[in-house]
């Protein structure tokens, strides 16, 4: 968008002033990242550059870091941890999620609007507060410092996400379609699988994508649920910061860094594609 | 072909009554026939009650009272996907994450059909409706055209008794949705099949029906063979909704064999068929359609004056806009005819019309 010849000062200082705005906005979110990743293969155990690293000097970098997360059981343990808990958390989310937000977009269910609140609180709700509360009731029917906790206090996270996103991609659904699919002879679990899953999948997929990272960067709740059976990536980092201070820790970073970007593009991709597929809407 | 008692006929209403709120009755005591084989189209405003009664057929609306019987049976508590019905939709509803092939092929598949029988149908109902090359297609690469005729091909493709079609053309420019029209027709005489037709254009009932039921304020105003519809309309509704239509309003003076004698509201005294007008003393309203009135005197007649407001040429006929006896709107068709008398505004002139093409009905 140039700016057109006509432009009043005011609108020429406004167009300029725009684009430092954006420009601050993506350097103030996006540095921090980017530091990381040349520290993470520094030699020393330090959390600054080494003037060999600023000279480019290749005895200032190295690999032992990633050695160390690889190698190391704490942060092995971790891995697996989270790698247990995320994906069944996901699983949850997008099962409840998607169910309630097909559920809650039919016109005659009662209260729709207060449900889907309660159903979104615990995205707006101070995590610290659902992190306590969980604490408490989980303790008392048994859930507190079981895997099973954990998944589930995680699928609560999660499920909002699906629920606005699978709500959202069911406003341009066609309920006509559901109809001709019982019309031609198809039941309700037919027509939900056949009809509407496929068509809604893109939703499904990105609110999937959500809910899997909550779980998957989550800390503060795991603290509070978990035990140290299940101690996650997040919060083997977190005690890492507080109480070893290893550039491990920069090592762990750039690799979910590098996950979350290869996840992020294969599901962009896959909700490209399955759009395209959907064709939007006849006529 | 068309059904006289409960027994023959294939699709009944009986004393159904639809409300959705339950208070305000939508459909208001519908008593329906349909006889099989029949193609019957429900036509009226929006808001009348055809679409209604079209979705309570198909079990996507369930009827506040009465019974909907299909081949003899009650349907009432049988779900949509138990019915065996075909439709056709208004926005089409085909899968847009289906080619074609595969969206004929859906219904087939839901009743556990074969790969080769399936094929074969899909094909014979892709055939049928010209689109054979165009199996591999996506819904959305077709025009609207196109996708009507798959919607109707899928309706077709599971061999079913009875299909229904919401407003299948509406979406369609004029030329298309006439070529339609007889392509739908078509399909019916061939496959014997039954076809319940909803719709708002008159013209499209006019042409495609056996039947019509004209739907007002949830109640069917006249259930009749398209020309009965048009040329002995039983009420003034259906009168005004069918075709073009002059109205005077008068009061009923007597009825004697069949022939009201009517006192227009100027003081004009004419002569009408009694048709639903009630007694002496009773309001009605005068319906008289365009082409039967003519220009001039003649013996025999009902003969009146009129003042020419406004003249349209039409090529083969004109189209003279006439002040008669209080109404402004009256509308006569001037045949363009070699020796016709050639009207100017504002002239004054007598018309006539025969008695018994001026029918009294209800006010």
């Amino acid at each position: 968008m140039a700016l057109p010849i006509y432009a009043s000062p005011l609108q020429r200082a406004w167009y300029y002033g725009f684009r430092t705005i954006c420009t601050l906005i993506f350097l103030f979110l996006i540095v921090p990242i980017l530091v990381i990743l040349p520290l993470s293969f520094n030699a020393e155990d330090f959390f600054t550059f080494t003037p060999e690293m600023l000279r480019f000097d290749p005895e200032g970098y190295s690999l032992k870091h990633y050695r160390d997360f690889f190698s190391n059981s704490d942060w092995q343990n971790a891995v697996v941890n989270s790698l247990r808990i995320a994906p069944m958390a996901t699983f949850l989310s997008v099962s409840f999620g998607t169910l309630a937000a097909i559920g809650l977009s039919q016109p005659h269910v009662p209260f729709r609007r207060a449900i889907m609140a309660i159903l979104i609180s615990p995205m707006i709700v101070p995590l610290i507060i659902s992190a306590a509360g969980m604490y408490f009731f989980y303790s008392r029917i048994g859930l507190q410092g079981t895997y099973w906790g954990v998944v589930m206090a995680h699928a609560a996270l999660g499920i909002p996400f699906v629920i606005i996103t699978v709500t959202a991609t069911l406003v341009g659904f066609d309920n006509s379609l559901t109809r001709a699919a019982a019309n031609m002879g198809a039941g309700p679990v037919r027509t939900f699988f056949r009809i509407q899953m496929p068509l809604i999948l893109p939703g499904v997929i990105s609110g999937g994508l959500f809910a899997f990272i909550t779980s998957f960067d989550e800390v503060v709740v795991v603290l509070f649920v978990g035990s140290a059976g299940q101690k996650t990536l997040p919060w083997q980092m977190f005690t890492g910061l507080r109480e070893q201070i290893s550039p491990t820790i920069l090592a762990v970073a750039t690799i979910l860094i590098a996950i979350s970007i290869a996840l992020l593009t294969v599901v962009e991709l896959l909700r490209r594609r399955s759009e395209r597929l959907r064709g939007m809407s006849p006529g | 072909m068309t059904a006289t008692s409960h027994d023959d006929a294939f699709v009944v209403f009986d004393r159904v009554q639809k409300s959705y709120d339950g208070e305000i009755l939508v459909v208001k005591d519908l008593n329906l026939q349909i006889a099989k084989g029949e193609f019957l189209t429900m036509l009226g405003p929006s808001g009348s009650g055809k679409t209604t009664c079209l979705m309570m057929l198909a079990g996507f609306e369930t009827a506040t009272s009465g019974d909907i019987l299909l081949g003899g049976n009650p349907i009432n508590n049988i779900p949509p996907h138990k019915r065996g019905i075909g439709m056709v939709f208004q926005n089409y509803a085909l899968f847009p994450h289906m080619t074609v092939g595969e969206n004929l092929a859906f219904p087939l598949e839901v009743r556990k059909m074969g790969k080769s029988e399936r094929e074969a149908k899909v094909k014979r109902a892709l055939d049928m409706v010209q689109m054979g090359e165009f199996a591999g297609r996506r819904p959305a690469q077709l025009s609207g055209g196109q996708q009507q005729r798959i919607a109707l091909a899928r309706a077709l493709v599971f061999d079913a008794e009875l299909v229904l079609m919401d407003e299948p053309l509406g979406a369609l420019d004029k030329q298309l949705r006439e070529h339609m029209q007889f392509e739908i027709k078509h399909i019916h005489e061939n496959l014997g099949i039954t076809v319940v037709y909803v719709t708002h254009d008159q013209s499209e009932a006019l042409t495609m029906s056996d039947r019509i039921a004209v739907f007002n304020d949830g109640v069917i105003q006249q259930l009749a063979p398209p020309e009965d519809l048009y040329e002995r309309p039983e009420n003034s509704f259906c009168a005004q909704f069918i075709g073009e239509n002059n109205t005077l309003m008068g009061t009923v003076e007597s009825v004697t064999d069949g022939v009201a004698a009517i006192t227009l509201d100027d003081g004009a005294k004419v002569r009408g068929l009694a048709v639903n007008c009630g007694g002496p003393g009773s309001r009605t309203t005068m319906s008289l359609r365009p082409e039967r009135v003519y220009v001039g005197g003649e013996e025999g007649l009902v003969t009146t004056e009129a003042e020419v407001k406004e003249l349209i040429y039409l090529g083969d006929h004109i189209r003279c806009r006439m002040h008669v006896h209080g109404n402004d709107e009256f509308v006569v068709k001037v045949p363009n005819a070699a020796g016709h008398k050639h009207l100017q505004v504002g002239e004054k002139t007598l018309i006539s019309w025969e008695t018994a093409d001026c029918r009294a009905l209800d006010a």
